[in-house]
């Protein structure tokens, strides 16, 4: 049955319904309930933006508000991985990754591998990432390209409230550990969404938008700047064709290049920071896999080589829009 | 002000849709058009199809422009006669266009929203849609959903109460299939019926729908007040058990896509959505389980188990049988030789889809036998 | 406390296996066929087997870099152990991840670690899947006393008693990090003192007398087992070889190790005890010597003589699916 609900509750729906299913999946945060030990309400948070609340009511105590010590709630959350259970923990913010980066790549992404194929780990590490919110620059990152390139990790970017709650479900039941990005100002974006649960697979883009002049490869909360700007060029006859990536590990190289040899242009469009993103990645791939059918050079349009101011003004420079885009697009197409 | 002077009006295709594209025109202006004649390809969210001419006459002036984005309902082009003047079309186009309101965003069909029923422990998903007349219900095939008559819904609820549901499995249905039989099907139908307080209605059913339908009027007479098979199970062994087999094993777009341009004449109408939704279905929990358990029943091993020809004659209530000459799926030599009771229309140029693509006339003939 | 005969001959040929597969690799390093990097346990024997003695097959550990001996205690197949070091395909890791990372899941060996403190997060999940999962089961975090500073030691220690989790943390206080004795960067004398700033009992115990050890250990593998919580045991003990080898170990004073096997040696100690007290024969022991001689030579043998991984295993088991 399809109904109207955010970005934020499609998560929440997929963990209870996951949580429903297999009691194995466990979830633990810094108050993904709230109010742990305190005189007040229990779940008195539901997570800092509210995504986890009402699941303390349901299931007790696989609901486990943590200290706050990441290198030991996310190394336990993979230790419990190996161990039996399905944890999806939660680091609040990406920004906070450099606390307990050491549990994620070097544990594990890597126990599969180093241990010659005998262990699985399906843990899944939600986490908040993305700028727009005024929360500066240590709250505001995109650090997926980071985990992207970590051989042994998956890395998720859901766009749309269908794509969160049917990648969260396909995450959850993955027997790889998943990193699951969710953009903090996606939150409160509506859309259409099954009541019963769902996969989407990992490694899919998804093709939002047909069209033959031009490519534009975006994820996350930029696939919504994408459309603005296709929206915009549709007026001037460009046909953009938009491309979301949905997941940067496994990528679906398939569809870009299929693309992008039906458009001959591509921009990608990326909120990271310039250096080592996925703009330059994909950028990369489609110049060694598909240079013949390119028609003019690729052009990235990312965030600059900065870290995200705080005032209003300046952070909404720093995030890539959909003149920037429009700008870009003209470029490859000559204009 | 002449009357033969005609609107051609975006279509409405499906509760969703808001708004459609021109892809092409197909006639030009001052070419004779008849009913059933296709005039311009819409494309849609959704799907793409073609507009069908519902009138006679000349096609006067094509309003809209290939490639203009317009809301349903919205003018796309007049047809008159010989003797509608250059003025009378103009004042025509003027009134339309200042009476016109397109759809506001927001806005529902009244009593056109689909609604659930409880039977026998499990959801059923149903659209209903005109008052008044016979009721006709509409039964959907393997992999489909109610969303396959979207092209008839509209049409026949002129002159009956139509219902269209998803059937256990499909749509928005429970997922939940029991035994996965046509017996469990049938035994849906007619729950659905007796809590709707339909004695008796019209059945119309595509593919696996017509298998079911078919087993229905010969179960429970007393319900059938005709029976209109389109495309149909369970009137010969043979059926592509590579397309179902392929239908219910793809997982991915580039697999599933060769597999249902199969099921059509037109292969452009498989848009990138139509996929999506399709996929978008099949990745539902529970779904693979009960495709398997359905087909496994139906048609195990390529072959339909299920076979009713020689029950025909039995069926006391009128029966039409209607296929596309092109059937890849099911073929149409199914449709000859039945039994003398049963009126027969084969569709030259059709596929499997007929009800979708050949809409107006499929409409015209479900009309005709249930009226 | 009372360790029957069975008991003690295990004990015996655990700690006889670990001494003389650390010792053999300390020879067959030198002659450089090996690749990578060893951190051998040869003297800490009576830790890790006084521990291991008393979990099952519920239980988890987790180790360091200096794995060998508590995997060995765990039960992990020698021969494989052995092939792993050696790079090659037959071994517990398929010949990938090699001496620092050698681990069996199956065992319940949740691997040695390339990372100092590495392991005491993983184990407060091991300790939190048996909690939620109700096996009874204890999860068990060897480490040393370098990685007794490492803020997610501290932060283990933390969770596991909030969370009151069925978890030993086992400080083997060797007195060295590295090049870097305890006594200049570990800030307590006893690694144990920690353990009442995070509200689990503490104990101190002689890493060289298993029975110490072992009396130790069975109290918290009773307290995790009956939902007690975790507790903080630190090993006082010494490692007759350096860091890595290759260390010279010039840090370490003059006859500094030739004087502790001599005198503190924990298999002698356990040896002159269980014969004096008549609970064991010396012959007993004596032929445990030899079978364990005769299987680390094997090991060796096998190892040197398997085949490395094919080369298609590089790019195999990143993922379950990709």
């Amino acid at each position: 049955m399809a109904r109207n609900i955010s970005y934020q509750q499609a998560i929440g729906e997929a963990l209870a319904q996951e949580m429903e299913r297999d009691q194995t999946v466990v979830i633990m945060g810094e108050d993904v309930a709230g109010g742990a030990g305190a005189p007040g309400e229990d779940d008195a948070w539901g997570g800092v933006l509210g995504v986890t609340k009402g699941l303390y009511g349901k299931f007790g105590d696989r609901v486990l508000d943590t200290p706050i010590t990441e290198s030991a709630f996310i190394g336990a959350a993979v230790g419990a991985a190996t161990a039996g259970l399905r944890p999806v923990a939660e680091l609040m913010f990406i920004d906070f990754m450099g606390v307990c980066f050491d549990q994620i790549f070097n544990q594990a992404a890597k126990f599969r591998y180093m241990f010659g194929g005998n262990a699985e780990t399906p843990v899944v590490i939600r986490t908040m990432y993305g700028a727009g919110l005024r929360a500066a620059a240590q709250h505001s990152q995109c650090l997926y390209p980071v985990f992207t390139h970590i051989p042994g990790l998956k890395v998720v970017t859901p766009a749309t409230p269908y794509d969160a709650k049917g990648l969260l479900i396909q995450a959850i039941r993955d027997n790889d550990p998943v990193i699951f990005c969710e953009h903090k100002s996606l939150y409160t974006l509506e859309g259409d969404v099954p009541e019963e649960a769902y996969t989407i697979p990992f490694g899919e883009a998804n093709i939002t938008r047909e069209g033959d002049d031009v490519t534009i490869v975006t994820l996350g909360r930029m696939l919504h700047v994408a459309q603005e700007a296709a929206d915009a060029l549709s007026k001037d006859s460009i046909n953009c064709e938009i491309v979301d990536l949905r997941t940067t590990s496994p990528i679906d190289t398939d569809t870009i290049i299929e693309s992008v040899e039906n458009t001959g242009r591509l921009v990608v469009l990326d909120e990271s920071n310039p250096r080592c993103s996925i703009a330059t990645d994909v950028s990369a791939l489609v110049s060694q896999e598909a240079f013949d059918s390119l028609k003019a050079p690729i052009r990235m349009v990312t965030a600059p080589h900065v870290p995200v101011p705080f005032a209003e003004n300046l952070e909404d420079l720093y995030i890539p829009d959909a003149e920037q885009v429009k700008q870009a697009v003209n470029m490859v197409m000559g204009k | 002000m002449s009357n033969s002077i005609q609107a051609i009006c975006m279509p409405k295709w499906g509760l969703s849709m808001k708004e459609g594209t021109v892809a092409a025109w197909l006639v030009d202006e001052g070419d004779e058009i008849s009913p059933g004649d296709e005039i311009m390809d819409v494309e849609t969210e959704k799907i793409s199809s073609a507009v069908e001419a519902s009138e006679s006459g000349i096609l006067k002036q094509q309003v809209a422009n290939e490639g203009e984005t317009l809301p349903v309902g919205a003018l796309l082009g007049v047809i008159g006669n010989a003797d509608s003047s250059g003025e009378d079309i103009n004042a025509f186009i003027t009134e339309f266009q200042a009476n016109y309101v397109p759809p506001a965003d927001d806005e529902e069909d009244v009593g056109a929203a689909t609604e659930n029923l409880e039977l026998e422990g499990r959801n059923i998903r149903y659209l209903k849609k005109g008052e008044g007349g016979s009721p006709l219900i509409l039964v959907h095939g393997f992999g489909g959903d109610l969303n396959n008559w979207l092209f008839n819904h509209d049409a026949l609820a002129g002159q009956h109460t139509v219902y269209a549901l998803d059937l256990p499995g499909h749509g928005s249905s429970s997922k939940d299939v029991g035994e996965g039989t046509i017996v469990n099907m049938v035994e849906i139908i007619s729950a659905f019926m007796n809590a709707l307080e339909l004695d008796k209605a019209h059945l119309i059913g595509h593919s696996l729908g017509g298998a079911i339908v078919l087993s229905m009027a010969i179960t429970y007479p007393e319900k059938a007040a005709s029976l209109t098979l389109i495309g149909s199970a369970g009137l010969g062994e043979e059926i592509d058990g590579d397309y179902l087999n392929g239908f219910i094993a793809a997982e991915r777009r580039k697999d599933l896509k060769p597999h249902v341009e199969k099921l059509f004449s037109d292969p452009a109408l498989v848009t990138r959505q139509l996929i999506n939704d399709l996929l978008a279905f099949k990745r539902i929990d529970g779904v693979q389980h009960a495709l398997e358990k359905v087909l496994a029943s139906f048609a195990p091993n390529g072959k339909q188990s299920n076979i009713l020809r020689d029950k025909l004659k039995d069926v006391s209530c009128p029966i039409l049988v209607i296929w596309g000459a092109n059937d890849r799926i099911i073929p149409a030599s199914h449709a000859r030789d039945l039994a003398d009771n049963v009126k027969v229309e084969i569709i030259e140029g059709q596929g499997h889809m007929v009800q979708m693509e050949a809409a107006t006339k499929i409409n015209q003939l479900i009309d005709d036998a249930t009226t | 406390m009372q360790l029957s005969k069975d008991d003690l001959l295990k004990a015996y040929r655990m700690m006889k296996t670990i001494r003389e597969f650390e010792e053999r690799l300390h020879v067959e390093f030198a002659t450089g066929e090996i690749p990578g990097f060893v951190h051998l346990y040869a003297g800490e024997e009576a830790s890790g087997t006084g521990i291991c003695m008393h979990l099952d097959e519920r239980d988890k550990i987790a180790s360091n870099h200096r794995g060998h001996g508590h995997s060995i205690a765990k039960g992990c197949d020698v021969d494989a152990m052995m092939a792993e070091i050696y790079g090659r395909g037959s071994g517990l890791c398929a010949g990938k991840g090699g001496s620092m990372h050698i681990a069996d899941l199956s065992k319940g060996m949740m691997g040695a670690n390339g990372i100092v403190g590495g392991g005491p997060p993983l184990i407060c999940g091991a300790g939190l899947a048996a909690k939620q999962l109700g096996t009874k089961g204890v999860a068990v975090a060897f480490f040393g006393d370098g990685a007794s500073n490492q803020g997610t030691t501290m932060e283990s220690l933390n969770l596991a008693s909030v969370w009151n989790l069925p978890c030993i943390f086992v400080v083997e206080n060797n007195g060295y990090a590295e090049a870097t004795s305890s006594n200049y960067s570990v800030s307590c004398d006893d690694a144990a003192d920690r353990a009442g700033a995070f509200n689990m009992p503490g104990v101190v115990v002689d890493g060289h007398d298993f029975f110490a050890v072992y009396e130790a250990a069975g109290e918290a593998v009773k307290r995790a087992r009956d939902g007690s919580g975790p507790t903080l045991i630190e090993c006082k003990l010494n490692r007759y070889y350096g860091h890595f080898e290759g260390d010279a170990q010039t840090y370490r004073g003059k006859d500094e190790v030739k004087n502790l096997r001599a005198t503190i040696d924990c298999i002698d100690n356990f040896r002159d005890r269980v014969t004096s007290a008549k609970l064991v024969e010396k012959e007993e022991l004596d032929t445990i010597d030899a079978e364990v001689g005769k299987i680390i030579d094997d090991s060796v043998d096998k190892a040197k003589s398997a085949p490395v991984p094919a080369a298609s295993e590089l790019t195999t088991d990143v993922y379950v699916s990709y």
